[in-house]
């Protein structure tokens, strides 16, 4: 029975919290993830945010995290017990948590919240994100130049501003390449699913896609697309370098270390404030994995030169003349989109097919 | 929005693909249930033949290795199950419950070092002959052979459960476990074989899903699909080849649906994202109405052999 003992032991480690409170001086910090940290993207980008705090701050810190995290009414749950465990701060990783965030931090109002994703700040609630879409601007012109079939697929997960933002941003630097191209979207309803991700990837692919972009956290679609030969994807939320250098050929790398280790300081030294934080690739939120040679010289080369003009602040990913799908104007010549539109965008782009679906 | 871009070949051919984890679990399932014990750990075993499918698949570099290993695990994680509800009588909801937590644990404990790794490809077979039959070829006849060994499992379980006389022992010991003792049969050891059977079946369904249809490992990722297994057993009404229909319209509807929104069809995306679900639970109301729901006298009662 030891045996069995030790077993459901390191089960227990395994799937749930890390370890327990011990030392008062120690600053605790709490992560409530939305996959598992082996998920080989989204999650795992920020557990390795979580390891940074770890290596920055040794022994004066201490780590809990709970893994695949339902998002809705059981993360409150989740989140309270972290806050009750004696947390000081906790990221609450994914857009479905801003709610249950919210509602916690009411409770809680000595804990400090850090929500990813989202929009909804409290005097006690942080809110930070990446802007994942200059990366997908990057991508989208890869996308455009190696599609032989014109066709690209894009796997959604669900239709929030942040994933709607992704796919305008491909599909503007898309077109601007390629004015055949053609977006082929699915709506997978999940972040995390790889036996579906796969499906999806497969759909998309027998219907003639040759470039397949994910929304989704996991390397299915990778997978699916080496089986296929001859299809192009590009990581997401992490490098997936597996795959590389074909069918991955480059990446968006979301890099959360160096604002995790700066909010943890903040609450170690009593400065923490609410604040709101998008950064790009100009700051190094956002990676681009580095371009395979898969993809013909000229190409990288510019794409390499967006990416710097991205990162320069010299272009904006959402610069006019731009029209709204239904063909009604949205941005001038030389207009670029502001925060607020670009935070709350819940429209596609002239040239896009299909509807998003109500949230 | 274009429907000829849809290939019924193609969609029909991944439709059986989709399916068959989820009926492997199923017809399992349902043969542990219809000796009269409810295991819920399926997604748990289902996991653990996952990892352990993949990791012996990848060691070896054969995938057929990684099947008979994913089996072997699946069966012995339910043995656990076995020794806890049959012989310590422990509660079987609760206990299966468990069950999944573990396994969802151990799994990833089990799968942390082969993240990354690409699995050893399992090769199709391209049936002489009948593969070259128009439409019924590609459709039928170039799987790969874990979807012939499904349909195979599928038919022995009718076989046994209703033209011998082990499935009429098994029967009768799920429907009234008290009369089965009292006849002289082995009630726990019955049970026993038919989770083991289970344990087995839900390996193999997961095995199917790393080595096959996503193929790697990724933690967590059978994604409920033995919760959708556990569905298609009542769905099926506990039996074997309504087992296989449940399975095949959840797996085509899913694969449906993939192709419907890719092809942008003017229905709403959430009508068609929930329809796998919609439509199982409608035919369980529909099978409801009908008032013979099959199921077994004694399902989900310990077994006192005392009283």
């Amino acid at each position: 029975m030891r045996v069995l003992k030790t077993l459901l032991a390191t089960a227990a480690l395994a799937t749930g919290l890390g370890t327990a409170a011990i030392a008062e001086d120690k600053t605790k910090v709490g992560f409530i993830y939305v996959g598992p940290v082996g998920d080989g993207g989204w999650t795992y980008e920020h557990d390795q945010g979580r390891k940074a705090v770890v290596a920055e701050f040794g022994d004066k810190v201490e780590t809990i995290y709970q893994e695949s995290v339902p998002e809705g009414a059981d993360a409150e749950r989740a989140i309270t017990q972290m806050a009750l465990a004696g947390a000081d701060l906790i990221f609450t990783t994914s857009f479905g948590y801003m709610d249950p965030t919210i509602a916690v931090a009411e409770k809680f109002p000595d804990v400090k919240f850090e929500h990813a994703t989202g929009y909804k700040q409290a005097d006690n609630v942080s809110v930070y994100s990446a802007r994942f879409y200059e990366g997908r601007a990057v991508q989208g012109h890869i996308a455009g130049k190696m599609t032989k079939s014109n066709i690209v697929g894009y796997i959604a997960s669900f239709p929030i501003p942040e994933v709607i933002r992704g796919i305008n941003s491909a599909y503007i630097h898309a077109k601007k390449v390629n004015p055949d191209v053609q977006f082929k979207i699915i709506w997978a309803y999940t972040w995390f699913d790889p036996a579906k991700e796969a499906d999806a990837a497969k759909a998309l692919i027998e219907q003639g896609a040759d470039v397949v972009l994910q929304h989704t956290d996991s390397t299915a679609p990778q997978a699916a697309a080496k089986e296929a030969g001859n299809v192009v994807t590009f990581g997401q939320a992490s490098d997936m370098g597996d795959y590389a250098p074909f069918p991955r050929v480059s990446s968006i790398i979301d890099d959360w270390g160096p604002y995790y280790v700066a909010r943890t300081k903040a609450v170690m030294d009593g400065t923490w404030e609410s604040v709101s934080t998008w950064d790009g690739i100009g700051a190094g939120m956002v990676g681009i994995g580095e371009i395979s040679d898969a993809v013909p010289a000229d190409v990288k080369a510019e794409a390499e030169a967006l990416r710097d003009a991205l990162a320069d602040g010299s272009y904006h990913a959402f610069t006019g003349p731009l029209n709204k799908q239904d063909g009604s104007a949205w941005l001038a010549e030389g207009e670029t989109a502001d925060d607020g539109t670009l935070a709350g965008m819940g429209f596609y782009v002239e040239g896009i097919e299909g509807e998003i679906p109500s949230n | 929005m274009d429907l000829g871009q849809i290939n019924p070949i193609l969609l029909l051919a991944s439709l059986m693909v989709a399916a068959t984890p989820i009926l492997l679990a199923a017809i399992g399932e349902a043969v542990v249930e219809k000796s009269g014990v409810l295991n819920l750990g399926v997604e748990g075993m289902m996991i653990t033949g996952a990892v352990v499918g993949f990791a012996i698949g990848v060691n070896t570099q054969t995938p057929a290795l990684g099947f008979v290993a994913a089996a072997v695990a699946g069966a012995a994680l339910s043995m656990l199950f076995g020794l806890l509800v049959l012989y310590l009588k422990s509660n079987q909801v609760a206990t299966g419950l468990g069950l999944t937590l573990f396994g969802l644990g151990l799994s990833a404990l089990i799968g942390k070092p082969y993240e990354g790794i690409k699995a050893p490809t399992m090769a199709k077979w391209d049936i002489p002959l009948l593969s070259d039959i128009p439409v019924l070829g590609p459709i039928l006849f170039k799987h790969d052979p874990m979807v012939y060994v499904s349909l195979i499992i599928v038919a022995a379980t009718w076989y046994v459960l209703t033209k011998t006389r082990a499935g009429l022992i098994l029967r009768g010991v799920g429907e009234n476990h008290d009369a089965a003792h009292a006849l002289g049969y082995k009630v726990n050891r019955v049970r026993l074989i038919a989770i083991a059977f289970g344990g087995a079946c839900a390996g193999l369904g997961g095995a199917y899903i790393s080595l096959v249809r996503v193929p790697q490992w990724v933690e967590g990722m059978t994604a409920g699909a033995g919760w959708i297994a556990l569905a298609i057993v009542v769905f099926a009404s506990w039996r074997p080849w309504r087992v296989l229909l449940g399975a095949y319209l959840f797996g085509g509807i899913t694969v449906l649906q993939l192709n419907l929104q890719a092809a942008g069809v003017a229905l709403p995306v959430e009508v068609l994202a929930m329809s796998p679900y919609v439509v199982t639970i409608l035919v369980l109301v529909g099978i409801s109405f009908k008032g013979n729901h099959g199921a077994p006298g004694s399902l989900g009662r310990s077994f006192h052999a005392t009283h």
